[in-house]
């Protein structure tokens, strides 16, 4: 096997899920909005709702397209750089991920293109349930997706079979109590993400004055929410937190830079941790702390890294500092949403400018936010892609050369540029363009041979 | 259970092959369309339906992974980079749509995504099952050859032969959804392509032949797969009196015969071999355990939702399509 064929492998895995988790984090939240929106103007007809919706249309529908082309490398590239563990845990993973694609990705596609191509061919009531639709197997994609990966963290109902993971029992797969914790945890990281975006575009539009009503829809609606989820995210990630505690204890110990034993154990805020010394530099702490979070106890012992051999253990430094960045990022979310809704209840957030520029540059938090949990999530798993059942180093194609690892990461790499670079370009212009789709008459010509309304002003007129 | 699961394969990739193999086409053939207008009305015809036709791509993928693990780890690890070629074709061709439409300069490098896009799927999908047919070097159920080794001339030429393929389904449906120039325009180039792909066909035949390839000797041994080409002739016949009568929907259905017995030689050729002559079904098969989580849930009650689905879509977008922005 090929120590550089399995970095590039690695390095090919995390560039292209982290590409793809960009857009699904983002479409989920969206989604539900989009179907809340509709059914507030199908409720009561008003034309704002109708306006600010097919607006955000327009931006689902390429956040959509990015996500379903990098998805599509994601059921290949298990086979493709990790054959051995797709023939070793395919019997579970298999079949996890083939539940995704037949619950999840038939009702996205399909009434998706009701809902983008669809709204003069059918009933309102029926336009209504596609959103709905689209709405729900974003959410049931991200179930299989996580029951999948809560299985590589928490592998449960298996037997061993000529070193294959047999299914022994689908029940504690599917109500793996990890899967029940990590799950809402990813829902309401999109629901967030979805939230922010549309405050922060609407904080924009209060700041420039423009697009007054559908600007101070989006930034109440869009506060409002996240006034109410962020906690709840909090509540989850802590359960979250706790499982981690219980069951791997290998990621808790990273995350926390515990490297000794300690009882009672302090919490470290911040430090630099020292892989080579097995110890932190310019350690910032609190005493006793540490057993209050881990345990709920003021004297709970807490184990070190050290209690383990060294080729057990995740590298320290990514899991440590992404789990705080991301608690960082969690933690000014809710500073902005609940002092946003407090200044909306009280009539006072389009005078107070200093928070709406605070919105506005708020939206790449709750990305970054993702991000970084799945790192911590990832990297703290290692050097388990199965935890405790096969390690990452066995998982590999055994055949993979590095030339061919590195062809593909330099086709992946130069191909998610471009589309990155254009697709939030394209996002950026719809952004600015704004709900009344002042983009059509920035562009008379690409709007006279339009043929497909995407980008249709007479679409707000006809109402 | 192993039957089933083999039967929906089967079905997923043939479903995949006919409506993303439409759609592909369209894409190979916007490359030789002369005037925006004619890109525009070719983009438009597949824009609605395009997503749910690859995702029959992916159901095959993940099928091939939970049913038969082993010939998933086995195929997608020997054709590394032709699926990575593959995948990078469907990604440029799938953000065309959108970004096509959005641009404002650039509005020819979308258009070439799309149609170079396209072309290079096609072609790797032709390479991936030319190279399957020719033989895989494989050795302990690993892949044994190099990097390059699927491209072969024999592969290269069922690459050609596919995307020809595939271009002949996407004029059929060209003539279906569009009207007035596209059309008969469509028509000169069903023609043109039947011709050149019965020439590749007469090729590949005799390469194989030359090749002294395997497969050659199953089909002594079962010569009831000849009832196969005789459908082909006959379904080609067919082709060029609609073509002559300029029937509308004909066509497609009689590429698409042609396509359905091109593609049932393949199980009944190579049974019970899943990897021509080193892997079986039986082998490759996931544990029953894996097989019945998947058929109580997904392929009793799921697998025929997901028809209805696709079938309303294409009810939804159904006619020629010129109304589609407004009734």
């Amino acid at each position: 096997m090929d120590g550089l064929a399995l970095l590039l492998s690695r390095i090919q895995f995390a560039f292209t899920i982290s590409f793809h988790i960009i857009f699904p984090s983002f479409t989920i939240g969206l989604a539900a909005w989009l179907t809340v929106l509709e059914a507030l103007h199908v409720a009561t007809g008003r034309p704002l709702y109708r306006q600010v919706f097919e607006f955000w249309l327009k931006i689902f529908g390429v956040a959509f397209g990015l996500g379903v082309v990098t998805g599509i490398v994601m059921a290949f590239q298990f086979g493709t750089n990790w054959s051995a563990l797709s023939r070793l845990t395919g019997p579970i993973q298999g079949p996890l991920l083939s539940y995704e694609t037949f619950t999840a990705f038939y009702l996205e596609a399909s009434f998706f293109g009701i809902l983008l191509f669809g709204r003069s061919r059918v009933r309102p009531w029926f336009y209504l349930f596609s959103t709905g639709m689209v709405s729900l197997g974003t959410m049931l994609s991200a179930f299989w997706i996580m029951a999948n990966n809560s299985w590589m963290q928490w592998p449960v109902g298996y037997a061993l079979r000529d070193g294959v993971f047999v299914p022994s029992d689908w029940h504690k797969i599917l109500f793996s109590p990890v899967l029940w914790v990590r799950f809402p945890h990813m829902l309401f990281a999109s629901f967030i993400t979805g939230a922010f975006c549309v405050a922060a575009t609407g904080a924009w539009y209060v700041l420039r004055n423009e697009f007054g009503p559908e600007g101070r829809l989006m930034l109440r609606m869009g506060l409002y929410l996240a006034a109410v989820l962020v906690p709840l995210q909090l509540l989850f990630g802590h359960l979250t937190g706790d499982y981690v505690h219980d069951y791997q204890p290998t990621k808790f110990a990273a995350i926390e830079g515990r490297w000794h034993d300690e009882q009672p154990a302090s919490e470290i805020l911040i430090a630099i941790p020292d892989a080579a010394r097995e110890s932190n530099r310019y350690v910032l702490s609190v005493p006793v702390l540490g057993s209050l979070i881990g345990s709920l106890s003021l004297h709970s012992k807490e184990v070190g890294l050290t209690d383990f051999p060294r080729e057990d253990r995740p590298p320290v430094a990514i899991p440590f500092f992404s789990f705080r960045i991301m608690v960082g990022c969690g933690l000014s979310l809710l500073f902005i949403a609940w002092s946003g809704a407090y200044l909306a209840h009280k009539n006072r957030l389009e005078r107070t400018r200093a928070l709406l520029w605070l919105t506005f540059l708020s939206f790449p938090l709750p990305f970054i936010a993702t991000l970084t949990g799945w790192f911590t999530a990832e990297v703290g798993r290692q050097p388990w892609t199965i935890f405790g059942a096969l390690r990452t180093a066995q998982a590999v194609t055994p055949t993979l050369t590095a030339r061919s690892a590195f062809i593909s990461l330099a086709v992946f790499g130069a191909i998610y540029a471009l589309i990155f670079v254009f697709g939030t370009l394209f996002i950026y212009r719809l952004l600015r363009a704004g709900p009344a789709g002042r983009l059509a008459l920035n562009a008379p010509d690409v709007l006279a041979r339009r043929l497909v309304p995407l980008v249709d002003p007479s679409l707000a007129v006809r109402e | 259970m192993v039957l089933f699961w083999i039967s929906v394969l089967a079905f997923s990739i043939l479903l995949y092959v006919l409506l993303d193999g439409f759609d592909l086409g369209v894409g190979i053939l916007f490359g030789l369309a002369r005037s925006e207008y004619r890109r525009r009305e070719m983009m438009r015809t597949v824009a609605p339906v395009w997503d749910g036709n690859e995702t029959w791509l992916i159901v095959s993928g993940v099928v091939l992974w939970g049913a038969f693990p082993l010939v998933y780890a086995t195929l997608f690890s020997a054709f590394y980079l032709p699926l990575i070629f593959m995948l990078a074709g469907l990604i440029l061709r799938g953000v065309a749509f959108e970004f096509r439409e959005k641009a404002l300069h650039l509005r020819v490098v979308w258009g070439i995504a799309f149609s170079a896009g396209s072309l290079i799927a096609g072609f790797m999908q032709g390479v991936m099952v030319g190279a399957l047919v020719e033989g895989l070097p494989l050795s302990h159920g690993d892949y044994a050859g190099g990097d390059f080794s699927w491209l072969t001339p024999f592969a290269v030429l069922c690459g050609v032969g596919l995307c020809l393929g595939y271009s002949l389904l996407g004029a059929c449906w060209l003539v279906r959804k569009c009207t007035g120039e596209t059309q008969s325009w469509a028509y000169r180039l069903i023609a043109r392509l039947s011709l050149l792909l019965g020439l590749l066909l007469v090729v590949v035949f005799v390469l194989a032949l030359a090749l002294n390839l395997r497969v050659m000797g199953r089909w002594l041994e079962r010569p009831y797969l000849f009832v196969f080409p005789v459908i082909g002739v006959v379904a080609a016949i067919v082709l060029a009196v609609s073509v002559r009568r300029h029937h509308v929907r004909a066509p497609g259905y009689a590429v698409a015969a042609s396509f359905v017995a091109a593609f049932a030689t393949f199980p009944i050729t190579f049974w019970p071999y899943m990897v021509p002559f080193t892997i079986t079904v039986d082998q490759a098969a996931a544990p029953h355990a894996s097989l019945a989580f998947m058929f109580w849930g997904e392929g009793l009650f799921v697998l025929p939702l997901m028809l209805i689905y696709t079938i309303i879509g294409y009810r939804v977008f159904r006619g020629d399509g010129t109304n589609s922005s407004h009734h």
